[in-house]
């Protein structure tokens, strides 16, 4: 390709940077794919991407500039103006919100000076949407640039260990009952290793009967493993409970080459579950994409993980390596001849790549921006071929299938919403975390498994499945935890994400808050999302503040066509559900009165 | 490494004449029924063919049959019945069976507020066709309340993805902003853009495979952009105005035909437009040569043209500067 650059020359920083990236890689083909690779190994040295090393990452990758810097500039992890090495990602999200995350943010800017700003040139701070670190909120990620660069996550955070953090001082987190407070109980299928083994271990993960799962899948054959899933009646967990196995029974059939795609970009607000088996139990994850690979016919796994995991990212690729040097990974595996890899890519701050087609084009080097569907990504998908992409969650409910059978899988849970599940329980109850407990529990049942409703016990409402969800009061206590029963309740189960508000949280803020995340994450193609989002905000913001554009009624009455247009008329899942959780709301909880304004 | 400095003059073929393939395998036909009526298209027609072979015009911002359908727009929506959602008629292929409303309650009010959205937040002024739009779907993007003050200078292209400032007074944002002018031939006012993607479109793949400008930005701080916003005589551009070629709305405009606008001597009704076969080289490209006061104030050309496709090189596009200048 015959490219123009502007005369902006990279520093030998910043060429060794991409250069040690790229080393080794085959640059042939799709070579355009390592695009975002390149960007964050950038980032990652030197706190922000320059015009120089730009331009020196497309000559190696032969992508236009003017195209390369689109992508840079639309994932809100890498900077592409001048800015300091370390970078305070402090978490000002609804679960965050409703435990301290404002007088987090107040020490912080006390210390750092206003957000975006450096007093000292080293380091800066930006407010950040749900850091996927709820169970224990207020939650901050200090990224600190560097060769090795540093990032932590911190939650609890305080504003010293922020600090701290950002001057490079490990602070150490608080133990895993706090996230996982279910340890060690007898009955877990999914979080039954999780706390109990050494995750950084492949002989701890095999003592605890890892990979007999992936022998018996290739006693089985491909087809058997398929039939197994279809017979578990396994509907994914990444929101959009698709059942499984029509997923993979279509993709057989499909032409190759086939890409199996694991969506680990959990982004959802008060999502955390995909982040707790990753970083607990990462062999169980490569170990389930590997059958579903095998299942399915893909030689090729992709694990695209959200940007903002560090533990996470640090476990798989260990876990990667282990399984690489043992043969559980490569060109024959178990010494059966099947051939299988995963290729681990991060993601770089960005809800809109947990959609499946948005993360596909972030695979392919490209903005996230979601594609079109028809066609479904099992007939064209990554790279133009069938793609099987699956939750974290739904790969991983796959090993219990192959061992104990899908009609044993069947049973547990209700008819229509098999198997174990993991609920994301944050906000005020007493001790939250994440649970597994089969379909069928209720919410009450959930919120007592977590210890009961927290902080004043006087509970307004209860945001169910995240952002993309909706609000429901405490008189759904009784309702069942599956796709049915909280559709019947005008609710969605989405991520599983279980969020109650105590009565000293203003919900005026929370909706605007939910308003503000949909108009930030936005990927700004379609009209009724990248404008609607903005128009949700404002109506919600003059609403909050008290100064309605005519009358109240006027005021709802837009908003609801709003969400009319975004729902029907939108690309993809993030315009389409924009408007439910707020609408929701104020159908069902006495926000807003005609007195009140 | 070998970092070229200055914009060569490199001098971009125009899309040469179209190979002759070979003519396909005959296509099944597909039926649908569209606003009651049964209608038969060919295999891979799109619905917007199929509602216009019955004669029902469907309005479109981001289609243009020279380029690859981006369907972003989504003023063309329709309702598929069985479809959750509504769908893009300029790129949903008809498919046997279809039952297709094109103008029920559901499709005028996502019409009508994708309109909305667009007037309250873009300048539609040199948009002629979109205010047609408008009145047909009865829109009224006021009701959204009054603008926020223009961005300033570069503001915009320094938006960090995921953040923006909190809604302020009880105004609406915009995308407005100061105009783009850095050379002599083109200017680019981007509080007229919709971001149909029309321009990167025509900039690559689809004509012109120079790839100076491209989706900058996120959501609403979305935006073309050369790489870092520079210049575009620091940029990749060969200056095919191919993009101003295909911009519905005057965000993209010859520089000529903007010094009249602000100088208040554009007049359309005082204009000519004579086709002719473009001198400079031999691929014989017709250009459409519009003239004001006998003096050439823009060049197009025709979209149904099959040697050019309606895209052109900058000598066709811009030599008569030359002629104008040497007056
Ligand atoms: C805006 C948006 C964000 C999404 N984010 C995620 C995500 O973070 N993780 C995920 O697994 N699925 C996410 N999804 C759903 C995926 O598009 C897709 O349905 C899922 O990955 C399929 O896997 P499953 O069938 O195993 O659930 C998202 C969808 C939308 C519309
Ligand atoms: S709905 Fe929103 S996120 Fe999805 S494609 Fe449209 S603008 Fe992008
Ligand atoms: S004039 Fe427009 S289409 Fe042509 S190279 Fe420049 S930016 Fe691209
Ligand atoms: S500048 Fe014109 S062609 Fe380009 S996206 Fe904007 S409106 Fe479309
Ligand atoms: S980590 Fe703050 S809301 Fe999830
Ligand atoms: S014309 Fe169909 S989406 Fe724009």
């Amino acid at each position: 390709m015959d490219l123009h650059f502007t005369a902006h020359e990279p520093d030998p920083e910043e060429m060794e940077a991409v250069d040690r990236l790229l080393s080794g890689l085959p640059l042939n083909g799709h070579r355009r794919q390592y695009l975002l690779p390149v960007l964050h190994a950038i980032q990652d040295r030197k706190g922000w991407i320059s015009p120089g090393a730009l331009n020196y990452a497309c000559q190696r990758l032969e992508v236009p500039p003017a195209e390369a810097f689109g992508v840079a500039d639309f994932y809100a992890l890498f900077q592409t103006r001048p800015h300091p090495p370390v970078t305070v990602h402090v978490c000002d999200d609804i679960a965050c919100h409703a435990r301290g995350a404002e007088a987090l943010c107040a020490e912080v800017r006390t210390a750092l000076g206003p957000e975006g700003e450096s007093r000292d040139g080293h380091a800066t701070w930006h407010r950040s949407p749900c850091l996927g670190l709820c169970e224990r909120a207020p939650a901050a990620l200090v990224v600190a640039a560097g060769d090795p660069p540093r990032d932590q996550a911190l939650a609890p955070a305080t504003g010293g260990d922020v600090l701290s953090a950002a001057v490079g001082v490990a602070i150490p987190q608080p133990d895993l009952a706090a996230s996982v407070p279910q340890i060690g109980q007898p009955g877990l299928k999914l979080l039954a290793r999780v706390g109990r083994i050494d995750p950084t271990s492949l002989d701890d993960y095999r003592a605890a009967g890892g990979f007999l799962a992936l022998r018996r899948a290739f006693e089985m054959g491909p087809a058997a493993v398929v039939r197994e899933v279809v017979e578990s009646k396994l509907v994914g967990r990444g929101g959009a409970a698709f059942p499984t196995g029509i997923k993979w029974q279509g993709a057989r059939s499909a032409a190759l080459p086939r890409y199996l795609v694991c969506n680990a970009d959990e982004s959802e607000p008060g999502t955390f579950k995909d982040r707790v088996l990753m970083e607990n139990d990462p062999f169980a994850l490569i170990e389930a994409m590997t059958i579903a690979g095998f299942a399915t016919g893909c030689e090729k796994g992709f694990l695209y993980l959200r940007g903002e995991y560090p533990l996470a990212l640090a476990r798989i690729e260990n876990a990667l390596q282990r399984c690489r040097e043992r043969g559980f990974l490569g060109e024959d595996i178990l010494g059966d001849g099947v051939r299988f890899d995963i290729e681990l890519r991060r993601g770089a701050g960005a809800y809109i790549c947990g959609e499946e087609t948005a993360l596909m084009n972030s695979l392919e080097g490209r903005r996230g921006e979601p594609r079109n569907k028809p066609p479904f990504p099992t007939e064209a998908g990554l790279f133009g071929q069938p793609t099987v992409i699956n939750n974290v969650e739904t790969l991983v409910n796959v090993l219990p299938i192959v061992i104990e059978g899908g009609k044993a899988f069947a049973a547990i849970g209700t008819e229509r919403s098999t198997g174990p599940k993991l609920f994301c329980v944050s906000g005020h109850v007493k001790r939250p975390g994440v649970y597994e407990a089969p379909f069928g529990i209720t919410l009450g049942e959930l919120i007592d498994l977590a210890g009961g409703f927290g902080g004043t016990g006087r509970i307004q409402a209860i945001l169910l499945g995240g952002a993309a969800g909706a609000f429901v009061t405490p008189d759904h206590l009784d309702a069942p935890l599956t796709f049915e029963g909280t559709r019947a309740i005008g609710a969605t189960l989405g991520s599983a994400v279980v969020m109650p508000f105590d009565d000293t949280v203003d919900l005026r803020q929370i909706l605007r808050r939910i308003a503000q995340f949909f108009r930030d994450e936005s990927c700004g193609q379609c009209v009724p999302c990248r404008v609607g989002t903005v128009r949700q905000e404002e109506l919600l913001h003059r609403l909050a503040t008290d100064r309605p554009l005519g009358s109240l009624a006027a005021e709802l009455a837009l908003l609801k066509e709003l969400g009319q247009a975004m729902r029907d008329a939108s690309i993809c899942g993030l315009g389409q559900t924009a408007s439910g959780a707020i609408e929701s709301a104020l159908a069902r909880l006495p926000i807003y009165q005609e007195k009140t304004l | 490494m070998t970092f070229q400095d200055a914009p060569d003059a490199k001098i971009p073929v125009p899309r040469g004449p179209v190979p002759v393939v070979p003519p396909p395998r005959p296509r099944r036909a597909v039926e649908l029924t569209i606003d009651g009526q049964s209608v038969a298209v060919p295999e891979g027609a799109t619905l917007l063919e199929a509602a216009r072979q019955i004669g029902i015009d469907t309005p479109t911002l981001c289609f243009l049959e020279n380029l690859t359908p981006v369907n972003v727009c989504r003023i063309c929506v329709v309702e598929v019945e069985g479809s959750r959602t509504l769908v893009p008629a300029c790129s949903r292929k008809a498919e046997p069976g279809m039952v297709v409303h094109t103008d029920s309650e559901r499709v005028r009010l996502s019409r009508r507020m994708v309109l909305e959205l667009l007037g309250s937040s873009v300048d539609l002024s040199t948009a002629p066709q979109i205010a047609g739009y408008m009145e047909r779907y009865d829109a009224h993007p006021e009701r959204f309340g009054p603008p926020a003050p223009p961005a300033r200078d570069h503001e915009r292209d320094l938006a960090r993805p995921g953040h923006h400032p909190a809604p302020h007074n009880g105004q609406t944002a915009t995308g407005g902003q100061p105009v783009k002018v850095d050379n002599e031939l083109y200017v680019r006012d981007y509080s007229k853009c919709i971001l149909c993607y029309k321009c990167v479109e025509a900039c690559g793949t689809d004509a012109q495979n120079t790839f100076a400008i491209a989706l900058a930005g996120r959501g609403f701080e979305a935006r073309i952009s050369t790489e870092y916003d520079v210049p575009l005589p620091d940029s990749a551009c060969v200056y095919c105005g191919n993009c101003i070629g295909v911009c519905p709305t005057g965000a993209l405009m010859f520089k000529s035909e903007f010094d009249l606008r602000q100088a208040e001597a554009w007049d359309e009704s005082r204009q000519t437009a004579t086709d002719t076969i473009c001198p400079y080289c031999g691929v014989g490209c017709t250009l459409t040569v519009h003239v004001q006061d006998e003096k050439i104030v823009k060049v197009t050309s025709p979209i149904d043209h099959d040697v050019t496709n309606g895209h052109l090189c900058i000598k066709g596009r811009f030599g008569w500067e030359f002629v104008n200048r040497r007056e």
